[in-house]
């Protein structure tokens, strides 16, 4: 039985997309069986994320009104073994997707993988609750910006009552994410801190990935960060985001500014 | 004037986060789910009232974390000549419910 995770922030372009394909390649890295699902109907991304948009062929709206099976429209990553994408229609609109065959699709892929893992389309409307309905799991991801923390603020109101599990009177188990984290602005001050935006969100923190060109890099050539290049800061602050998800304790090393001996020996001259 | 804690002249993050604080403590109580910070608010706000009338908005409270100890902030602007009335008496009833929200908090 798949634990599902549902990636979600209210705002939009913080990092969702990249965050569900860097978590689902660093279960599958970790020798879990994944699918990354793509909620954002109309819009999707996923695919592009995953370099996988040229091998579309069902999506998620034909497996739920029952046009496709559901094996039919997973697509199994090349690269990594245990990786798989459901994806989401591009021309459809999200409401051609009904409650109850979602619920039967999340019940399949929850049948068949070890995590699967929801790309929440952005906003708090039907198709941001329909993403995280069966979640067990809430990754929220927010950058620390004051907006994108107000509407982390909605989205946690949201997962707390609109859920199956709230419905059922669960706890919704949520996890932070902090992404785009620029530690020169951070020593600057003028960014929120961590321990504010914990403080302000009261959930747990996961990750924190900071602002890096290697994640344009990996989105670019159509690969998740955490294969595309293994060793950088995001993919290992991704890494260690899906080892805790496991259950493992890895410390939180805060990202720093690493200057290079030019930049210092520069900085010396100039000061 | 300031009773307890002092809003010093901080850095853009500093203000954001008092920004938010205030905000969302706003919208929570909106959609049902009142925290702290505001339930705290409106107590403040109670004792006070019966003594001088304030401008709800002129009533701040903070909350601020640091390592091993969180700091409580109230700022309370009051009106021009209420602060006569502001004796020792009610400031320490204002202390009082500071002091168990703190509590409430820790
Ligand atoms: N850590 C990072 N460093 C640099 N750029 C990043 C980082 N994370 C995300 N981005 C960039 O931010 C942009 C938005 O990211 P992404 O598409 O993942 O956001 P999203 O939340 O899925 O957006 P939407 O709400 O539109 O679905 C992309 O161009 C992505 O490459
Ligand atoms: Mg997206």
């Amino acid at each position: 039985m798949a634990k599902v995770l549902v990636v979600t922030s209210g705002k939009g372009g913080v990092g969702k997309t990249t965050t569900t394909a860097a978590l689902g390649a660093a279960l599958a890295q970790g020798g879990q069986s994944v699918c990354v699902v793509d909620f954002d109907v109309g819009l999707r991304n996923l695919d592009l994320v995953m370099g996988a948009e040229r091998r579309v062929v069902y999506d998620l709206i034909n497996v739920v009104n029952g046009d496709a099976k559901l094996p039919q429209a997973l697509i199994k990553d090349k690269r990594l073994d245990g990786l798989h994408l459901l994806p989401a229609s591009q021309t459809r609109d999200k409401d051609a997707l009904t409650d109850e065959g979602v619920a039967r699709v999340m019940d399949e892929l929850r049948a068949k993988f070890d995590w699967v893992v929801c790309d929440s389309p952005a906003g708090i409307e039907r198709g941001a609750q329909l993403a995280m309905h069966h979640a067990d799991v809430a990754i929220v991801v927010t950058n620390p910006e004051v907006s994108s923390v107000r509407d982390s603020d909605r989205i946690i109101g949201l997962l707390d009552s609109k859920t199956a599990k709230a419905e059922r009177g669960e706890e919704m188990e949520k996890h932070l994410i902090l992404t785009r984290y620029d530690p020169t602005r951070a020593d600057r001050g003028d960014m929120l801190k961590t321990e504010d935006v914990l403080e302000i969100l009261s959930i747990p923190l996961l990750a924190i990935i900071p602002e890096s060109q290697e994640v344009l890099r990996a989105s670019n050539v159509g690969c998740p960060v955490t294969l595309n290049n293994p060793l950088c800061a995001p993919a290992r602050a991704y890494a260690d985001a899906a080892k805790r998800l496991r259950g493992e304790e890895v410390p939180m090393v805060l990202p720093t500014e690493r200057k290079s001996f030019l930049d210092k020996l520069f900085m010396r001259r100039a000061a | 004037m300031s009773i307890l804690g002092i809003f010093q002249k901080r850095n853009s993050s500093a203000v954001a986060r008092d920004r938010l604080q205030l905000i969302l403590a706003h919208e929570r109580a909106e959609t049902g789910r009142p925290d702290l910070v505001i339930q705290l608010r409106e107590e403040i706000l109670a004792v006070i009232a019966n003594h001088v009338s304030v401008e709800p908005d002129k009533v701040k409270v903070t909350l601020e974390r640091g390592v091993g100890v969180s700091t409580l902030g109230l700022d309370i602007e009051l009106p021009l000549g209420a602060s006569s009335k502001l004796d020792a008496k009610l400031a320490s009833k204002i202390a009082q419910v500071a002091d168990r929200a703190a509590k409430k908090a820790a």
